[in-house]
């Protein structure tokens, strides 16, 4: 058995109980990822899983044997950051950080969403592609809270790296 | 959380035979199970991971939809033929909890998610019917704001809290399950119990039974239904009340409908009485009201969620008018 995280791979916990997100904080000392509520109610535990994102504090590290896990450690390419931590710095998408890496890893996982077209609670027609409009990433972005009230610069982050991508 | 074996089962049959062992349970995505864990509401010593098995969504001889309790929410909710067909169904599961919740979440598991009584979850200090039989029940006299206000008991007025099995319950869906004695299947609607004096069993599954398929029956009108939400923000929150409905109109009069309420009972509640005083009736605000009202006739609202009957008619009625006039996003 053993999980992928960001392209290494590794030893499940011996306990099954150890959490996806205590795993990678504790075990594997990727402490990026952080825990807010640690009952799926804020979204700072957010990763990517094959590319889609889940709540690490709400996963048992073993459900994912064989699992491509990628952190906020894993973005950036060397010393380039994802283009999306870019623009948190540009648009002042935080203050305190605490949300950050669950806020990055959310809204890569959602541009992917929208990318394959999956609709929201706000897509008006179901049956067509949703666009990347504020209200729909602040929906689709709702399950990840910001203590610090930095939502402006973090919608402002997204729709520069996903909006502007997507038309050039 | 106490501790527990965990193994992945690799098709169906090996799944019920681990599943039968005693004190067993089933894991989905875990989005619930693993918090009840945590907070020592469930202590399984064996976990049997589910998650992998019956993940397709295949169309039936009759028209419908077999659903895999394997199939994650988004993959339900973004599915074409749901989207098309059964709106109703996408904008049930794309109302509730976060994205990154519907993409661990499994059909099954959301069936099977307990209610979000905080009494319930408080293991360590409130008296609760469901968690601990027989010990009282701490939100009858407390705060009961997200209640029951139909079909509750003495014993517990907890609500169901899915908003999927809402859209569900309006469709006359179909459950497959299988376990020691074989494979049958139970209306959705008869699924969930009410409360009685046994509300610490939430369904009628025996243990050890294994769901392993949701059957959605053709409905053509369902292209004219929509699911509304009313909660205490515009995201990321339980019902408090939710309307799942369609409509088929034969000019302006009611030819058939189809009507669920959630965030009222113990079960997603069907309003047979709403739809039987409406169905060949006129359209109109005046007849979506008195169904309602009907509906609500019994309702038994606690301390805090007297609100409830209300909010519930004014969303079925706005949701009727938009679906009369075709135009219910
Ligand atoms: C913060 C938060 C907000 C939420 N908001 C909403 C909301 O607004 N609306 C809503 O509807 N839901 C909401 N949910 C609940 C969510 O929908 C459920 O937790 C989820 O659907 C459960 O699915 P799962 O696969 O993760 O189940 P698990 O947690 O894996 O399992 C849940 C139960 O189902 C049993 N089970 C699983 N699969 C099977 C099977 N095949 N056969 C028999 N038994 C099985 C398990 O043994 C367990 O008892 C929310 C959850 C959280 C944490
Ligand atoms: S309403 Fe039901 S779940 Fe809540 S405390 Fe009472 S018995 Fe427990
Ligand atoms: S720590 Fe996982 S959702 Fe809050
Ligand atoms: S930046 Fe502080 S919680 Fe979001």
């Amino acid at each position: 058995m053993s999980l992928i995280v960001n392209g290494t791979s590794v030893a499940p916990p011996d306990d099954p109980r150890v959490s996806l997100l205590d795993h990678l904080r504790e075990g594997l000392h990727l402490t990026g990822t952080k825990k807010g509520c640690n009952q799926g109610a804020c979204g700072a535990c957010t990763v990517l899983v094959d590319g889609e994102r889940i709540l690490s504090c709400l996963a048992l590290a073993v459900q994912y044997d064989g699992r491509h896990i990628t952190t906020v450690e894993g973005l950036a390419q060397d010393d380039a950051l994802h283009p999306l931590q870019a623009a948190f710095i540009e648009h002042d998408g935080f203050q305190c950080g605490y949300c950050t890496p669950g806020q990055i890893c959310s809204a890569i996982g959602m541009a992917a969403e929208v990318e394959r077209g999956v609709p929201s609670h706000v897509t008006a027609d179901l049956r067509a592609d949703a666009a990347l409009t504020r209200e729909e990433i602040q929906e689709r972005m709702s399950g990840n809270l910001c203590r610090c009230g930095a939502h402006n610069g973090i919608v402002a982050a997204i729709q520069a790296t996903f909006v502007v991508e997507a038309q050039a | 959380m106490t501790p527990f074996t965990y193994s992945r089962a690799g098709e169906t049959a090996e799944a019920v035979r681990m599943g039968g062992a005693a004190a067993s349970a089933y894991l989905g995505g875990g989005t619930n199970l693993v918090d009840l864990m945590r907070e020592t509401v469930a202590r399984p010593e064996r976990l049997v991971d589910v998650s992998g098995l019956s993940t397709s969504i295949t169309d039936t001889d009759a028209g419908g939809l077999l659903i895999g309790a394997g199939v994650r929410n988004t993959t339900l909710a973004e599915h074409r033929a749901v989207r098309e067909r059964f709106p109703l169904l996408s904008r049930a599961i794309l109302a509730g909890a976060s994205a990154q919740i519907r993409n661990m979440a499994t059909v099954g598991g959301n069936l099977m998610q307990r209610t979000r009584c905080t009494y319930f979850y408080d293991a360590d200090g409130s008296r609760c019917n469901k968690r601990v039989p027989g010990s009282g029940c701490d939100a009858r006299d407390g705060f009961n704001r997200i209640h029951a206000v139909l079909g509750a008991s003495d014993a517990c007025v907890a609500t169901h809290p899915s908003d999927m099995c809402v859209a569900l319950a309006a469709l006359d869906a179909v459950v497959h399950v299988e376990g020691s004695a074989g494979v049958r299947t139970l209306p959705l609607r008869e699924f969930h119990r009410l409360p009685g004096d046994r509300p610490d069993v939430d369904t009628v599954l025996a243990p050890g039974d294994l769901i392993v398929a949701v059957e959605v029956p053709p409905l053509g009108f369902a292209t004219n239904s929509t699911y509304r939400k009313v909660r205490d923000r515009a995201s990321y929150a339980f019902a408090l009340v939710s309307v799942a409905a369609a409509l088929d109109m034969d000019g302006d009069r009611v030819r058939d409908v189809r009507i669920a309420l959630g965030g009222v009972a113990h079960k997603p509640w069907r309003a047979a009485r709403a739809e039987d005083a409406l169905r060949g009736g006129p359209a109109t605000e005046q007849a979506f009201r008195a169904a309602a009202l009907m509906e609500f006739a019994d309702a038994q609202p606690l301390r805090d969620n007297a609100f409830k009957p209300e909010l519930a008619t004014r969303t079925l009625v706005s949701v009727l008018g938009a679906l009369a006039k075709g135009d219910a996003a």
